[in-house]
């Protein structure tokens, strides 16, 4: 059999985005933070620059603030094999609004490329449905991005995960604001909230 | 006794108390010093309660939960405190309000020596982060330290731990 081609990154995160309408996004650290940001800045964007393991936790925590909003959470396997407690968390959760993508290069490609768990034969949608997640699946092409794309902003029995499978590769960064600061207040203005 | 009747129910006050500030999250690890807060959360239909793997989980659910305009209280053990080192800088770089409601180990009459070293350092560790740490040795001393740290944290965008003393949680027996 052959392998399946990875999935381009930037490409499959700009398809997940495309039309995101009410979507709220939390991207983890370095890659995924990238990609989101290369996509397109958004008001409703926060992106974590550190806190390793915290940005499916915090999406946990934003969907069940806004449950009327589609959440998504863009996560790298390396972040989200540091949080695989919160899957279980999250799966008790239950929150039919939140959307886990991992964007699975199969390497820590941050630190120098060293291949993951997941690069070695770990499934993380095999965790998150053993931990009870209503929907978990992988993609490896355009077509599979498009289908969950379809399916982010309406309702679910529960909690997503859905790891893309992508070419393990170094683009050029593209950079959002360091402030946290500067990103909680656009966020929470986005929403109509107010600044303390 | 009316003062004992109180130190009993201070679970009860509690759980009015961060109603009153805005409270409608909490996360928890399980606890026997707030096995009687949990519970009463638990079955508040008011509140959204989610049990956690790791204490660290709750600080990033407070960051997600206040960024979606809800407030909210991590509920752990000092041994826990351990387990938040790094996810605590998340709320000290965005000043997300945190507030942590931590029940103490390793000082008052401990029983289990292993409950020393973390329970020893959490103040310290606590504090190396940022985070401002009151404590409270009575019940009466708690109710009105929780409304002073639950002000700071979401009035003030502050990182606050109330130390619950392990005096006031009594002896375990074993």
């Amino acid at each position: 059999m052959v392998s399946p081609v990875p999935l381009d990154r930037r490409a499959a995160v700009a398809a997940l985005l495309a039309g995101r309408g009410d979507l709220l996004v939390v991207a983890g650290l370095g890659s995924p933070a990238y990609d989101l940001h290369a996509a397109g800045d958004h008001d409703a964007n926060f992106y974590l620059w550190g806190a390793m393991g915290g940005a499916a936790l915090m999406g946990l925590g934003l969907a069940q603030a806004r449950p009327e909003r589609p959440v998504l959470v863009l996560t790298g396997d390396g972040e989200a094999l540091m949080g695989l407690g919160g899957l279980a968390t999250i799966a008790i959760a239950a929150p039919g609004n939140l959307t886990i993508a991992v964007i699975d290069n199969g390497h820590f490609g941050e630190t120098g490329m060293q291949r993951s768990h997941t690069g070695r034969g770990l499934d993380l949608a095999a965790v998150a449905a053993a931990c009870g997640f209503a929907e978990a699946g992988t993609v490896t092409d355009m077509a599979g991005v498009e289908a969950l794309r379809a399916r982010l902003r309406g309702p679910a029995e529960g909690p997503r995960l859905c790891v893309l499978k992508v070419e393990a590769c170094n683009l050029p960064r593209s950079l959002p604001a360091r402030d946290a600061v500067y990103l909680k207040n656009r966020f929470r203005a986005a929403l109509g909230l107010g600044v303390n | 006794m009316a003062s004992d009747k109180n130190e009993a129910e201070w679970p009860d006050r509690l759980r009015r108390v961060l109603k009153d500030a805005g409270v409608t999250r909490v996360s928890h690890v399980p606890d026997a010093g707030h096995a009687r807060l949990i519970g009463l959360c638990e079955n508040d239909p008011d509140m959204v309660t989610n049990v956690l793997t790791t204490e660290e989980e709750g600080i990033a659910i407070a960051a997600g939960a206040w960024l979606g305009g809800a407030a909210s209280v991590l509920l752990l053990q000092s041994s826990g405190v351990g387990n938040c080192i790094n996810m605590l800088s998340l709320p000290a770089i965005g000043r997300f309000p945190l507030l942590m409601l931590v029940t103490m180990r390793g000082e008052w009459a401990e029983f289990n020596p292993w409950q020393m070293p973390m329970g020893q350092a959490t103040q310290a560790t606590l504090e190396a982060m940022g985070v401002t740490v009151q404590r409270a040795d009575t019940a009466e001393d708690l109710i009105a330290t929780v409304e002073s740290a639950a002000a700071l944290a979401f009035k003030a965008d502050q990182q606050v731990a109330v130390l619950i003393s392990q005096r006031l949680l009594g002896r375990k027996t074993w």
